[in-house]
């Protein structure tokens, strides 16, 4: 089962090194972890996605909101969410396949942020499965079009409608 | 020193003196005691400056070092476990400048933060650690993480390079908070000196409330330089948002918990040290008895619920009794309190207690279904849930009719039938009888000790044979009087944490049923013995070797003996006690170990360490024996004998 657990968790120094020395201590996996202040500078917010069972995932969250810093924590999946990943894929394109890639991009909404003779590099925003698709259909392009290089971003999500992650 | 206020103003200094005046009131005051008396020249004679403080509303100016130790001074800390060194010395300084809180010098840093465990252990308070940075820091760590496993009220103040060296490797450099982490409820790291009051506030709340546990402090050199003051006021509230313990259960599962243990025909307690943690003696106790139902104690929770009372059914678990083990498999309901279900309990988790429901009472959320499923868990405050549980109880049996408590009585009845029949089968036998010529049993060594000390001593212990032992034949009626690590098993905790609990009470008996392999582990401590008087008796089960890996090498290995002797090297233990100014003798015949136990608990030698060197069998094994990966019934019972149907 995945999961994606929104933390919030004091923007104090050592704060991340203790959820991260959580996982690895407990053996959880991390698979995506973003990090970043919110809009109250005293506050960290933390997305992170792992796998796991239902009791796996219920120990996590408890595991988790153990941690002194640690304010509040919720599993986004366990209710309606939205959830993004921003990708930036760098490929070598050359010839015919550089229409390819471009109107692959278009079909995925993606944009190109920067060209060169040889190379695009696309943006593309959307939840993770969108990436791997629009990864997959880059790659599908045939000797033509080498990835050079991917950067993804980690989960980053919010319950939907009424349901908010707050102090 | 330095004050500053509207009203008043230093006006000189002259050696010890201060003079200090307003237009109201003039006067001096000098260091005494650690306080600063005000002698007024008019009025009042003297007055501790720190009311004068107070009452004129002024603030006090202390370095980071004197708010350090003023801060353990506020918080009623009565000792310091500690070893100095260079990163720490400016806080050795202050505690110079001093007399409210002693400092205990140990030998070995592991030591200083056994004792400190041994202390909050059987006194409930907080223990505090003083170390340096570096390797004072990391000697530190396998006593913070014993004492995290048991969840031990502990705060460790660490020593650090000054903050412009850190990330330099300087000399003595480690990263404490990073390696601790693992092995910490909380740590914090020392920023800004002035943080120093409420930092210390914020450890020692985190330390003892909730699920208790170690908190670090990780103090660089410079926020502690006497020549930097701050504002000291310890009264100023602090917030942790994050962090709020669970104390009211939910009535809810209360109930439903009451109306289970109604419903039960076969039901057990099984308590562990989170009881003991609650001081919820009083309260069990009261519900036990009102239950009428067994108890099986974990190890940690030994003496929770008096071990002589004919309800107790003993420790549960691989070394358990055969009436505790056969209890928990048969049973229709589990009442865990303050037990977390540790393997070394539950033997194979899938075959846990088949037939049983399982309330699960525990003041951390985490313990709840992380290795057992429980139907109805109870998270909160042991004391609470336990007191809500009994009156929900009291409630529920008045509405009750008539049929339904006579048939429980039955089935109760029944019940202890069952039990009885196992105790009488394969019970433990506490009467054991020397036989003269014969090399002594070390669970008849224990039998005497408890004999001898009537059963009142404070009892701590290593780790190996010789404390399954203790636990098995040392039978503790209070809580706080069995002092083990159970949860890391740590060789070399007895003899520390044995002078932690004697520092805690002074007049009390206080022994520690050690083997000669953990008691070698931290045998310098001898030496800080001496330095403070402590008069512990030392009970060495002396098997010459590693007995409890012997067993396993015994049991699984085929008998091979792999690195677990070193009986040609063992030192006479009773001359190197000597030569730490202590008293020893030596017993190896079955027919003297009486006279023995009676000499090192005389009057004589009410004031003097004594070390009891037993020379035991070294053949014997601890039985019963949970067979790995069985369920609770399935059991070595002796060499020739085993239960259940693995
Ligand atoms: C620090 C540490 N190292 C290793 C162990 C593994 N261990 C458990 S029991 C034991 C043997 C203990 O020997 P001793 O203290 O003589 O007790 P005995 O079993 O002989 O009674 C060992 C090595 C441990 N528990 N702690
Ligand atoms: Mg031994």
């Amino acid at each position: 089962m995945r999961a994606i657990l929104a933390v919030l968790l004091e923007n104090e120094a050592g704060a991340l090194s203790r959820v991260v020395g959580l996982f690895a201590q407990r053996h959880y996996n991390i698979e995506t972890l973003t990090v970043a202040p919110t809009e109250d500078l005293t506050l960290s917010r933390l997305t992170l996605t792992t796998t796991g069972d239902e009791d796996r995932i219920a120990q996590i969250i408890k595991q988790l909101d153990k941690l002194v810093e640690v304010i509040s924590v919720i599993n986004l999946c366990s209710d309606e969410h939205v959830e993004r990943e921003l990708l930036l894929v760098k490929v070598r394109a050359e010839g015919e396949a550089r229409q390819e890639v471009k109107r692959s991009a278009d079909i995925f909404r993606g944009q190109i942020i920067d060209v060169t003779s040889d190379t695009y590099t696309v943006q593309l925003v959307g939840p993770s499965n969108k990436l791997d698709a629009f990864i997959l259909a880059i790659g599908e392009n045939g000797a033509e079009v080498t990835i050079l290089e991917v950067v993804r971003s980690g989960v980053s999500g919010m319950g939907r409608g009424n349901r908010v992650l707050s102090v | 020193m330095s004050i500053t206020a509207n009203k008043w103003q230093l006006n000189d200094e002259d050696g010890d003196f201060f003079y200090i005046g307003n237009s109201e009131c003039e006067g001096r005051f000098r260091r005494d005691d650690g306080y600063v008396h005000l002698v007024f020249r008019q009025g009042r004679k003297s007055a501790l400056l720190i009311q004068v403080f107070r009452d004129w509303n002024m603030t006090e100016m202390l370095s980071g070092g004197d708010m350090l130790i003023r801060s353990l001074q506020d918080e009623g800390v009565e000792y310091i476990f500690g070893y100095p060194g260079g990163s720490a010395l400016h806080i050795y300084d202050a505690i110079f400048r001093q007399q409210k809180i002693e400092h205990i010098l140990v030998r070995h840093e592991q030591a200083a933060t056994h004792m400190a465990d041994g202390y909050a252990r059987s006194t409930g308070q907080p223990g505090v650690v003083l170390v340096t940075s570096g390797p004072g820091a990391t000697n530190a760590i396998t006593g913070i993480a014993t004492a995290y496993m048991d969840s031990i009220p502990m705060v460790v103040i660490a020593g650090q390079v000054p903050r412009d060296l850190i990330g330099t490797d300087a000399f003595q450099e480690t990263d404490m908070v990073g390696i601790s982490r693992p092995v910490v409820k909380h740590s914090f790291m020392v920023r800004d000196a002035s943080e120093i009051p409420g930092i210390v506030k914020k450890a020692f709340h985190i330390a003892t409330t909730g699920r208790p546990g170690p908190v670090v402090i990780d103090v660089p050199k410079d926020t502690t330089d006497p020549a930097e003051t701050f504002e000291y006021d310890y009264s100023k509230p602090f917030s942790l948002r994050s962090y709020r313990p669970a104390y009211e259960g939910d009535m809810d599962q209360v109930k439903a918990a009451v109306a289970a243990i109604l419903e039960a025909k076969r039901p057990v307690f099984y308590v562990g040290g989170g009881v003991i943690q609650a001081n919820a003696k009083e309260s069990l106790r009261a519900l036990v008895r009102a239950v009428g139902a067994p108890v099986a104690s974990t190890l940690m929770g030994l003496g929770a619920y008096p071990g002589t009372d004919e309800l107790s059914l003993g420790m549960l678990g691989m070394h358990g009794t055969y009436e505790a083990n056969m209890a928990m498999d048969e049973t229709d309901l589990v009442i865990a309190l303050g037990a977390r279900f540790d393997d070394r309990v539950t033997n194979n988790p899938d075959k846990f207690s088949p037939k049983a429901k399982i309330i699960h009472m525990d003041i951390d959320p985490a313990s709840i279904n992380k290795i057992v499923d429980s139907q109805i868990a109870l998270v909160g405050d042991g004391q609470w849930v336990i007191e809500a549980i009994w009156s929900e109880y009291q409630t529920q049996l008045k509405q009750r009719s008539a049929h339904q408590t006579d048939s429980q009585a039955e089935q109760l009845s029944d019940w202890w039938q069952q039990l009885n029949g196992w105790r009488k089968d394969h019970g433990l036998n506490h009467n054991l009888k020397p036989e003269p010529g014969k090399a002594i049993l070390p669970q008849l060594a224990v039998q005497t000790l408890y004999r001898v000390t009537k059963g009142d001593a404070f009892v701590s212990s290593d780790v190996g044979q010789h404390q399954m032992f203790a636990a098995q034949y040392y039978h503790f009626d209070e809580p706080r009087r069995w002092i083990n690590s159970g949860g890391l098993g740590t060789m070399g905790f007895g003899l520390p944490a044995a002078m932690g609990v004697q520092m805690g009470s002074p007049g009390a008996v206080v022994a520690c049923v050690t083997g000669e392999g953990s008691f070698m582990m931290n045998m310098q401590e001898l030496s800080t013995c001496l330095q403070y008087g402590l008069p512990i008796k030392i009970i060495n089960l002396n098997n010459q070797a590693l007995g409890m890996v012997k067993q396993w090498q015994d049991m699984q290995y085929g008998g091979r003996h792999s690195q677990s002797s070193y009986s040609d090297s063992l030192p006479d233990f009773k001359t190197l006690v000597e030569a730490f100014g202590h008293v020893g003798i030596k017993v190896s015949d079955a027919s003297e170990l009486d006279a023995a136990m009676e000499w090192a608990f005389s009057e004589e030698n009410k004031n003097r360490l004594v070390f009891v060197d037993v020379w035991v069998d070294p053949h014997e094994h601890v039985y019963p024996m949970a067979i790995k990966g069985g369920a609770m019934r399935d059991m070595i019972l002796s060499k020739t004998q085993t239960s259940g149907g693995a």
